[in-house]
């Protein structure tokens, strides 16, 4: 246990400080080249700088292949690997406009080396009844997840601090439930994503300095999928993801269609005079986490987003009690 | 409005328990051995079908689910 130690604290430390110490100077780049979108929740003209995603994929890829140094283990690759291929598939998305297709397909091809280095383990863990065998069944659930996971966490960044504050809760509570399911390497291997989170939120808390981009949000939740994957912790992964899968789930229901925000014609919420957020009436906007919060009244971008943090921190409570309850059979 | 939002998690978290427990004691045992070699081919199949049923029994157990705890939000 104790030689586990010296890499956790390492890499961690690695994680937070790099993510932490480039950000600031890559802020000033995307700003100099002009590479700033409008906030739209702010009454003045405020640009922010975007994407952030690379300052995020550095930390991720350091502190990864630190503890590769350790441990040689194909499951960091797999995270390395599929991490940065996600980050790639976001920076493009970031750069130009591509279609509703393009992030979903490319995201099940940057799953597949989880296959090649044979980087997970085909039994599906259920709480209170135990393992299910499903040889063939996993491998379509390993080609799915990469896209679920890289597309639920963008489609929640939708507000300042909301992308990397939720990942912040939803990471660091499922490291907490591999430690408490005694899987010691991986859940050391998945601390760097809580810590890049962590760092990365200074600069995207309301007031954003920065956005992190399709790139960002996409590296956060592909790292989130193959975490679950190689730690087979992909029930657990869900709870505490549940208020972004309900967020994804309200709009696919709504809109009936796999398709882009940017194609969305209604808006979902619209400002108040004191430019709070409050929702519309719009039928044909799509219903979204945002715009149920916002039913009960007109709330600011910061009430928001602790809303949305307090739902995570419900949910990740939700997945430590499942994890508890792994070990528990009927 | 809030506590539906926490009422949905919860439910969501109870169909997720109640979805792993039906795959574990129907699908985890289910194997058909008569078509030698390829058996494991057959019962993988009929194991990614009926998963796939009971998603789309889930998605639509969820869906009336919405409608309930939020019928008079989604009057948008």
């Amino acid at each position: 246990m104790i030689e586990l130690i010296i890499p956790a604290i390492i890499s961690c430390i690695l994680a937070f400080f790099v993510v932490y110490f480039t950000t600031p100077p890559l802020i000033k780049i995307l700003v100099k080249k002009n590479y700033t979108v409008k906030d739209m929740n702010k009454k003045e003209n405020v640009m922010v700088a975007r994407p952030g995603g690379i300052s995020i994929i550095l930390g991720i890829v350091v502190s990864e292949l630190v503890l590769y140094g350790f441990f040689q283990l194909n499951e960091i690759l797999a995270i390395i690997i599929t991490t940065t291929a996600a980050f790639a598939i976001g920076y493009v998305d970031d750069r130009k406009v591509m279609g509703g297709w393009f992030k979903p397909v490319t995201l099940a091809i940057a799953a597949l080396p989880i296959i090649f280095l044979g980087a997970y383990d085909s039994d599906l863990a259920f709480p209170l009844f135990g393992d299910v065998q499903i040889p063939l069944l996993y491998l379509g659930l390993i080609i799915f997840m990469i896209p679920i996971t890289g597309n639920t966490i963008n489609s929640i960044d939708v507000l300042n601090g909301v992308a990397s504050g939720f990942m912040v809760i939803a990471s660091f509570t499922l490291s907490i439930c591999l430690f408490i399911l005694q899987n010691y390497e991986i859940a050391i291997v998945s601390l760097p994503l809580g810590f890049v989170s962590l760092a990365f939120y200074k600069y995207h808390k309301i007031p954003s300095k920065i956005f992190p981009g399709d790139s960002g949000a996409l590296t956060f939740g592909a790292m989130y999928g193959v975490i679950a994957i190689i730690g087979g912790v992909e029930i657990i992964a869900a709870i505490a993801l549940l208020p972004a899968v309900i967020n994804s789930f309200l709009f696919l229901s709504s809109v009936k269609r796999v398709v882009e925000h940017r194609q969305i014609k209604g808006k979902p919420v619209e400002h108040t005079d004191d430019f709070k957020l409050k929702a519309t009436n719009d039928k044909t906007a799509p219903v979204t986490l945002v715009r149920l919060i916002l039913a009960g009244g007109p709330l600011t971008e910061k009430q928001i987003g602790f809303a949305i943090f307090k739902l995570a921190i419900f949910s990740g409570v939700l997945a430590i009690i499942t994890a508890f309850m792994m070990g528990v059979s009927l | 409005m809030k506590s539906g939002l926490y009422g949905f998690l919860f439910a969501m978290w109870g169909l997720i328990i109640i979805g792993g427990g039906i795959m574990v004691v129907l699908l985890g045992p289910f194997s058909i051995q008569q078509y030698g070699d390829f058996h494991w081919i057959i019962t993988s199949g009929i194991k990614v079908t009926i998963a796939l049923i009971l998603v789309v029994i889930w998605i639509l157990i969820l869906s009336k689910l919405k409608n309930y705890i939020f019928k008079k939000e989604l009057k948008f």
